[in-house]
């Protein structure tokens, strides 16, 4: 009879861990079902069941794989996954250590997701130096939103709890279905033609990646970077991440942060009033003792302390001043005074009473002298003026012309002193003492020697 | 200068900023500290006054004629 060999149930179970680590096919499994039993650990770590009808696998996805999931699993969710098989010799079971993880139907999405990712980033759509930068103090906050649902009522409430200060307006919009896309683009675009909204919140609340589809929609994506007007993006849930929260100016992780984003809270600006109005007082009472204490030091100064010395000083110099004016008015004094008596004595020498009876013997001297020399002028003009008018009588032509004396004249007056001054035919004037004639000459003979 | 009109609050904390650190230099002439002074508590009065005394804003909602009415959100959310 042989002999059997019995093993451990260690050797056993490191037997099949081998075969399964060596088997290529259990390398690289892909792999379908739906979640159950899901645990997620304090560390990160996920545990879980993945099932369909007939069968169950135990899975692990560890923290550094989990990490970057863009969505979260939960119970009954159905699942695409990927890893290797291999066995947990603890247990003595085999189970699954997952990659990679998408929800199920929606690989292809997953697959458009990503793409739009790349070639949008690589446009520059993401790039920080596009963002733009939110107002602090918002006049007026747009939503773009579904006007129903949960979203919007957080949005405003938070808003006006805030900030009551600013003015709120929501721009309705489809957020889920086909025709979300073109809805959200064209409130987008509306928001921007109003002249008083000051920025943007555009969003909605969690859901699957269908739902939220829209908001991974290329469309979408470039009105957001279009769009002049600031924008927070507000989709989903913590872990959700749409390529709209890339683009957008600002993300928010709900639409509740999103709207703690958008304003500042009241209660910081009155702290943030209340310091200004601190730092108001302290400068101005600083520089009102700044200078106060110049003042201060100037009264403190030597001049102010002891104003009466500069007083006296003054004083002292007055004296000395009145005392030198004093002195020099009498001195002036004095002199105008000799000179007065020296003027007053040379006045007196010469009296002007001698002078002027002299003056007076000469003036009666001269009187004389004028009268007599006056009547003899008189007479001598007298005895001219005779013997003018005498000789004036003697030469009058009237007188000459009284003892029958004629004077010719030629036509133009000139009177005629010779023969030659007229030619026969000539008409002259002979002027008589009581008369004249028209004459005519016949004839000119002029008187000879002999003749 | 004439009284400003409808001064916004940003324009108000923006100007009593300005005023709080020109004053805090420290090298402003008497008479322009004391004209800062009185600006600025009248600038910080308004500023409080608007933070005190606003009245909430009532929401809006765009209708598809292009007009805006008043929006009131459901408030029995279950």
């Amino acid at each position: 009879m042989s002999e059997r060999r019995y093993l451990t149930v260690t050797a056993l179970t490191k037997y099949i861990k081998r075969k399964f680590d060596v088997d290529p096919h259990l390398q690289d499994v892909w792999l379908k079902g739906e979640i159950s039993n899901f645990k997620q650990h304090s560390r990160g770590h996920m545990y879980f069941t993945l099932k369909d009808q007939n069968a169950r696998l135990q899975v692990v996805m560890f923290a550094g794989q989990n990490r970057n999931l863009a969505f979260k699993p939960q119970e009954g969710m159905k699942v695409l996954v990927r890893g290797e098989v291999t066995v947990y010799e603890a247990n003595g079971s085999y189970q699954m250590y997952i990659k990679e993880m998408q929800p199920d139907g929606v690989g292809s999405l997953f697959l458009a997701y990503e793409e739009l990712k790349k070639k949008l980033s690589q446009e520059g759509l993401f790039s920080s130096e596009y963002k733009k930068t939110l107002p602090k103090y918002p006049c007026a906050v747009g939503v773009i939103t579904s006007p129903t649902g949960a979203a919007v009522r957080d949005i405003i409430t938070t808003l006006k709890r805030r900030y009551p200060l600013t003015k709120i307006i929501v721009i309705p919009a489809l957020v889920q279905g086909v025709n979300a896309a073109p809805s959200i683009v064209k409130a987008i675009q509306t928001a921007n033609k109003m002249p008083d909204l000051d920025v943007l919140i555009v969003g909605r609340g969690g859901g699957s990646i269908e739902e939220l589809w829209a908001f991974n929609e290329e469309v979408v994506a470039r009105e957001i970077f279009a769009s002049k007007l600031p924008i927070i993006s507000a989709v989903g849930h913590e872990t959700d991440f749409t390529i709209a929260d890339f683009v957008a100016d600002m993300r928010a992780p709900t639409p509740t942060a999103a709207a703690e984003l958008a304003v500042p809270h009241i209660n910081e600006l009155m702290e943030r009033l209340s310091d200004r109005k601190f730092r108001l007082h302290s400068a101005s009472n600083k520089l009102m003792q700044h200078y106060k204490d110049r003042l201060t030091a100037l009264q403190k100064s030597y001049a102010f302390r002891f104003p009466k010395n500069l007083y006296a000083q003054k004083q002292q110099d007055l004296d000395r001043t009145m005392d030198d004016l004093e002195a020099a008015m009498k001195r002036m004094v004095e002199r105008k005074h000799v000179k007065w008596e020296q003027l007053a004595g040379l006045l007196a020498r010469n009296h002007p009473k001698k002078q002027w009876e002299a003056e007076k013997l000469t003036l009666e001297q001269q009187t004389k002298l004028l009268t007599k020399q006056m009547q003899q002028t008189l007479q001598k003009k007298q005895w001219e003026f005779q013997h003018k008018i005498s000789k004036m009588d003697a030469l009058s032509p009237l007188k000459i012309m009284n003892r029958g004396y004629s004077l010719a004249y030629q036509e133009d007056g000139t009177i005629i002193k010779n023969v030659n001054q007229a030619e026969k035919g000539d008409t002259i004037q002979v002027h008589l003492q009581d008369g004249r004639l028209e004459c005519e000459v016949q004839d000119v003979k002029e008187r000879k020697g002999n003749d | 200068m004439t009284e400003k009109k409808d001064v916004t609050f940003e324009e108000a904390m923006k100007g009593l900023e300005n005023i709080v650190e020109k004053l805090e230099e420290g090298d402003v002439p008497l008479e322009e500290a004391i004209s800062f002074y009185k600006e600025g508590m009248k600038l910080s009065k308004l500023c409080h006054d608007k933070l005190s005394h606003v009245e909430a804003e009532m929401e809006q909602i765009l209708k598809e004629n292009g007009e805006l009415e008043s929006f009131q959100v459901q408030e029995d959310e279950a």
